[in-house]
């Protein structure tokens, strides 16, 4: 799986300039104006979470400190305006993701909890013993463990779509992989590793004409590039708001409404009844059936304020920002001696998510190093994906992961951290 | 300190040459732990009589500072007593405070480790051998059995 280091020298591509105006994107970002020790912020840990552009700041403020109330039942103005702006942030998040209706849309805590919500109130309704449930090699425990536990419960069974050696999934393997016991394929859109783009829409219909439904896990890629839940063809789409610049606390599930009308509740409580008698209830309409409890309010208005300023960027020269940045990326660290990178080699099959290891040298040891040298963040340890590590045959990887505002100068500061990790280890 | 504190020389021979690396046969004591946050493992094999640790022999991967840790603990408690390591084990967990509850000849290489204090997001690292050592001898005690 490792790439051959053959770059060609890192000054050769720099005819392409991305087309975005970084230097204004950077203003926006209150943090990135932070030095510490003399030195500016190099963060490049956008997979794990984004950093809040001041309009989103600004607009959770706003709220807490002009029109903080519950939604959904207060009978005075500030209730109103903050159930005008909590469901003005669902339509939000309709648009963005294409959605047919905010019936689709339902708020959670994250991906996490999203991808949870369909494994307890879909799953347990609709997966039953020797049935299979179809996921990759290259999922985040998120998108694993749900699914373990629901399959535990069912004497079903969990199957997985091998991956290649590049780190891209073989279509042809994946549908071969499709039965008619399969139930559900569970596959992430973006991989949080490798940054493989994966083929989910093909995936999809292959899965639909064997009368399975689709999750796509969107965590990675809902907050990089453009996102069509109906083009996608999948019946859930789960991503995390904190990685696409809202705060944490914040996620999404969508569901394709004929799916949602068959599905039982998730959490019973208030809010998601229509009435409730001594021994029974009944369930209030879509999607509300599915947000028990007072929601979180401030958060889901603030990923409507970061919806709006990605949109307003535009998610497709964002897209083209960070493929060209990952080209570079590649470019560079593969032409460090000693290091090896992993996922597919052109930057147009992945997103911006570079994984590597430099020698013998553990990534906690490189991620102190270039944190403590150069101020640069990054991952290592195994991101939550512990069987894609044991496939990759590594205890573990560095991981860069790029978004709006990175820039060149990141990656140098990257590179230039690593060759001094190599002296400090003698690789 | 900072890096120069925590990356020192004696530091990067451990993780490069770990001393007493590989199995025991007959382990009395053989026990695996791991963090869960970083992935670090170890594999912790011991030989006892009565209460000295004849043998005392790791697996494990990870970060320098846990291997390094590890590979120094092993030689630091091989042929000791359970009081002499329990020394050590709370000599090592101070020591990540900042506090010094030994002195640098009872340490020995170990000293090396005061500057992991320094990072605290590391001190997880340098202390996986100890707690699992802990663990295994407080298990020992309780239950008698052979601690898997």
């Amino acid at each position: 799986m490792p790439l051959k280091s053959t770059a060609p020298a890192p000054d050769a591509h720099r005819a392409a300039r991305p087309s975005l105006d970084v230097d204004r994107i950077r203003r926006d970002f209150p943090i990135l104006l932070r030095e510490i020790g003399g030195k500016r912020i190099v963060y490049l840990d956008n997979p794990a979470t984004t950093q809040k552009p001041r309009t989103v700041i600004d607009a959770i403020i706003h709220f807490y400190e002009h029109y903080n109330a519950n939604v959904h039942r207060g009978a005075y103005k500030l209730a109103e305006e903050a159930t005008a702006a909590y469901e003005g942030a669902r339509e939000k998040t309709r648009a963005f993701l294409n959605a047919a209706s905010t019936e689709e849309i339902i708020f959670t805590r994250g991906t996490t909890e999203s991808i949870n919500l369909a494994a307890y109130a879909w799953g347990r309704a609709y997966v039953s013993a020797g049935d299979e449930i179809l996921v990759t090699e290259m999922e985040h425990h998120s998108n694993l463990v749900p699914w373990q536990i629901l399959v535990k419960e069912k004497q079903a069974a969990l199957k997985y779509i091998p991956i290649e050696d590049d780190g891209t999934i073989d279509l042809q393997k994946a549908v071969a992989g499709i039965s008619p016991k399969t139930r559900l394929v569970a596959i992430t859109h973006v991989s949080n590793v490798l940054g493989t783009v994966n083929p989910v829409c093909e995936i999809a219909k292959a899965a639909h004409s064997a009368g399975a439904v689709v999750l796509v896990d969107g965590a990675q890629s809902a907050p990089h590039m453009p996102v069509d839940v109906r083009a996608l063809d999948c019946d859930f789409f789960a991503l995390s708001g904190h990685k696409m610049c809202a705060p944490t606390g914040i996620g999404v599930l969508y569901v394709r409404k004929s799916v949602l009308e068959t599905m039982p509740p998730f959490h019973g409580g208030g809010d998601m009844i229509r009435q409730v008698y001594r021994d029974h209830a009944t369930w209030n309409d879509l999607p509300w059936k599915f947000e028990a409890g007072t929601p979180n309010i401030a958060d889901a208005i603030g990923l409507g304020a970061a919806i709006d300023y990605l949109t307003g960027i535009g998610l497709d020269a964002i897209r083209e920002h960070e493929i060209e940045l990952t080209r570079y990326a590649i470019q560079r660290l593969s032409a460090v001696p000693s290091v090896t990178l992993y996922g597919p080699r052109d930057a147009r099959l992945r997103a911006g998510v570079v994984s590597f290891n430099v020698g013998d040298i553990h990534p906690h040891d490189l991620a102190t190093i270039v944190d403590s040298k150069l101020n640069v963040a990054i991952r290592a340890g195994h991101h939550c994906a512990q069987p894609l590590m044991n496939r990759l045959n590594v205890p573990a990887t560095a991981r860069a992961g790029f978004y709006l505002y990175n820039t060149e100068a990141d990656v140098d500061s990257l590179v230039e951290g690593i060759v001094q990790a190599k002296e400090i280890f003698k690789v | 300190m900072g890096l120069e504190g925590l990356y020192q020389e004696i530091i990067l021979d451990h993780y490069k040459n770990p001393r007493n690396r590989g199995p025991i046969e007959n382990p009395d004591i053989d026990i695996f732990e791991s963090n869960p946050l970083c992935g670090d493992e170890i594999h912790l094999q011991a030989k006892l009589d009565g209460q000295k640790l004849t043998d005392v022999r790791f697996e494990g991967k990870g970060c320098s500072i846990s291997i390094a840790s590890a590979s120094m603990m092993t030689e630091v408690i091989r042929g000791h007593s359970h009081e002499h390591a329990h020394k050590f084990i709370d000599g090592v967990r101070a020591m990540m405070h900042g506090e010094e509850k030994m002195s640098n000849e009872e340490l020995g290489d170990m000293e090396a480790l005061k500057g992991v204090a320094d990072f605290p997001a590391r001190v997880k690292c340098a202390l996986l051998a100890w707690t699992t050592l802990e663990k295994a001898l407080n298990d020992k005690l309780s239950g008698g059995k052979k601690v898997t």
